[in-house]
């Protein structure tokens, strides 16, 4: 933090005619959310008969949020479950293996090191919507699609997390930590879990939340291995109910698609602005490497 | 726990083997312990695939006898010769032309913006501008989807102040534009983080040389900051280029709301995916899937050979 402060002999004064370029800039970040946030509050009479960006004639968002939840048997309900069951397992299981990995790849210099890197980074280079085929063919052979395995598993790899936790591993942990804790005759298993695990831990965290975020958000995977709805997670769930406005005997719920989306993105911007000091930090150190 | 296999593999062209060497691969060998686990999982998602649909393109489904049979490299043939891949395909090259400029552009400025102490109330901008990333894609474009719509959108809206048709975003001429604008929306602000991170660990010194050379706002930005953030821009752009060649989200959410703009195979992935779910074309698909993520590597590795000789 005191870097900003102290870097600048001059101190540059600060700009009103910048702030006010990014104002606008934030505007554009901000009324979509906004119009969301609005609409969530309208009945759908009132969605379709006001303006977009003026409160409806009723304030429906408690009823909106109830109907959410109790459309359809309560489905929107199990499909949070669903997602929670997803990042828990799924986010949670690709930090751990991120994290072990990065600093196995870090601190230990073992022989085959170069091949991991070269895979690695070779395989980041493939979109990894063009393995969604072969993947839903595999998983299909082996009897997993229509089950959680078919999100999760392949959820836990997160090549981005292990090239973060990589570099900053490299930064964070000194060698001659590890060698006095080697030689008071520590495991190397117990140093990781004793002495490296807390100084990775923005890291950690900094993995943790962009494993959580590409998990709640995933779409293309569960929805080519789910084709019933009790597994969907809370985006494939959405984007069913936003297409059952069109087509024969059509019964649109955008209210409900809306309000739905709003209950999604709640939790992750709360996540991420509780743990910015984390993942800010995180980052910044990630980049020290390039 | 000492390793039994130590002696099998050691380096030859070691110099003498002191007893610390000894110590020393060992320990580098329980490496694999951390990084094992990782690399299972990493097998079984990654590569498996990739060396099952490599597998797959080699053959060809039967239309009456089913099974399949082996055809060698026709599906690679008719994949380059197919008007629906290139069409596709050259969709998705105009979207990245225009769009990964103009996001990268509105990152390069945020970053910088925000990094030059000038800004009234930084911190808040950060969070915001990095905000819509946490916005899930479905979310986001049905939310824009919406937006666009005329029934109850700004569009809508707009469209009634101005009294005549101005704007038509889920129309067939501006819908490539509408899914550029929702994917700019969406990754500004991640752009952003990347190089705002870059900024953040220049050190003190090379300011503080700008400066008593003399060195104004734009003189420092264009000779210390944008030279130092080199490898950060390449990042996010190597990531802009992989992204956009992936392009599905955006237009199969926004198909439902515009079924007449957006086609089956308005990107290579959207035609991919509906050979395989919507014509069990599964072998012929995953053809598809291995050029499109072959020219995306090539195309990767050339932005980033350039972009590592520019700085040499």
């Amino acid at each position: 933090m005191s870097t900003v402060a102290t870097r600048s002999p001059l101190k540059p004064r600060k700009s009103r005619l910048l702030t006010a370029v990014m104002a606008v800039y934030l505007l554009y970040t901000l009324v979509p959310l906004a119009w969301l946030l609005i609409s969530a509050t309208k009945t759908q009479q009132d969605l379709l008969s006001t303006s977009g960006m003026a409160f409806g004639g009723t304030f429906a968002l408690f009823d909106n949020i109830a109907e959410t939840f109790t459309h359809d048997d309560g489905i929107f309900l199990r499909w949070l479950g669903n997602t929670l069951l997803y990042v828990v397992v799924g986010a949670g299981g690709a930090t751990i293996l991120a994290t072990a990995a990065g600093y196995g790849l870090a601190k230990y210099k073992f022989r085959g090191r170069r091949a991991v890197f070269a895979v690695l980074l070779g395989a980041i280079a493939i979109p990894g919507t063009a393995l969604a085929v072969p993947t839903f063919l595999m998983f299909s052979n082996l009897g997993l699609t229509n089950t959680p395995w078919a999100i999760i598993i392949p959820s836990l790899v997160s090549p981005f997390g292990l090239y973060l936790v990589w570099t900053y591993a490299t930064e964070a942990v000194p060698d001659e930590l590890l060698e006095a804790a080697r030689i008071d005759g520590a495991g190397e298993v117990r140093i990781f879990l004793t002495v490296t695990l807390r100084l990775l831990m923005p890291g950690v965290v900094t993995v943790a939340l962009f494993a959580v975020v590409s998990t709640w958000n995933n779409y293309f995977l569960p929805l080519i291995m789910l084709s019933k709805p009790e597994w969907y997670p809370l985006t494939v769930g959405l984007n069913q109910w936003s297409a059952q406005a069109s087509g024969v005997g059509a019964q649109p719920i955008y209210h409900l698609v809306i309000t739905g989306s709003v209950i999604t993105i709640v939790p992750l911007v709360i996540a991420f602005l509780l743990l910015q000091r984390f993942w800010q930090s995180g980052l910044t150190a990630g980049s020290v490497k390039q | 726990m000492t390793s039994i296999s130590a002696p099998v593999e050691a380096p030859p062209a070691r110099p003498a083997r002191t007893p610390r060497n000894v110590g020393r691969l060992r320990v580098d060998r329980k490496g694999w312990l951390f990084v094992g686990p990782f690399l299972a999982v990493f097998a079984l998602v990654f590569l498996a695939p990739i060396v099952y649909a490599v597998w797959l393109s080699l053959f060809r489904e039967q239309v009456f006898f089913g099974g399949t049979e082996f055809v060698g490299l026709d599906n690679y043939a008719a994949v380059l010769g197919d008007a629906k891949f290139w069409e596709s395909f050259f969709r998705v090259l105009l979207f990245l032309v225009v769009q990964v400029p103009v996001m990268l552009g509105l990152a390069l400025v945020a970053a910088l913006a925000i990094d030059s102490a000038r800004l009234h109330a930084a911190g808040f901008f950060r969070i915001v501008v990095f905000l819509p990333y946490a916005v899930p894609a479905v979310v986001a474009a049905l939310m824009w989807g919406f937006i666009y719509g005329d029934t109850f959108g700004l569009a809508a809206d707009l469209n009634e102040l101005l009294g005549r048709k101005a704007v038509e975003p889920l129309s067939g001429d501006w819908i490539l534009l509408s899914i550029g604008n929702i994917v700019t929306w969406e990754f500004v602000g991640y752009n952003m983080l990347i190089l705002y991170s870059a900024l953040k660990v220049i050190p003190n010194d090379l300011y503080e040389a700008a400066a008593i050379d003399g060195a104004g706002t734009f003189r420092t930005i264009l000779s210390v900051k944008l030279p130092a953030i080199r490898g950060a821009v390449m990042i996010a752009t190597i990531f802009s280029i992989i992204g956009s060649f992936q392009l599905f989200n955006e237009p199969n959410i926004l198909r439902s709301l515009a079924p007449n703009a957006i086609n089956t195979f308005y990107t290579p992935n959207m035609y991919a995916y509906n050979l395989s779910f919507g014509g069990q074309q599964y072998n012929y698909s995953a053809t598809v899937a291995i050029v499109m993520g072959v020219i995306t590597a090539i195309i990767a590795y050339v932005v980033q050979l350039r972009g590592s000789r520019k700085g040499a």
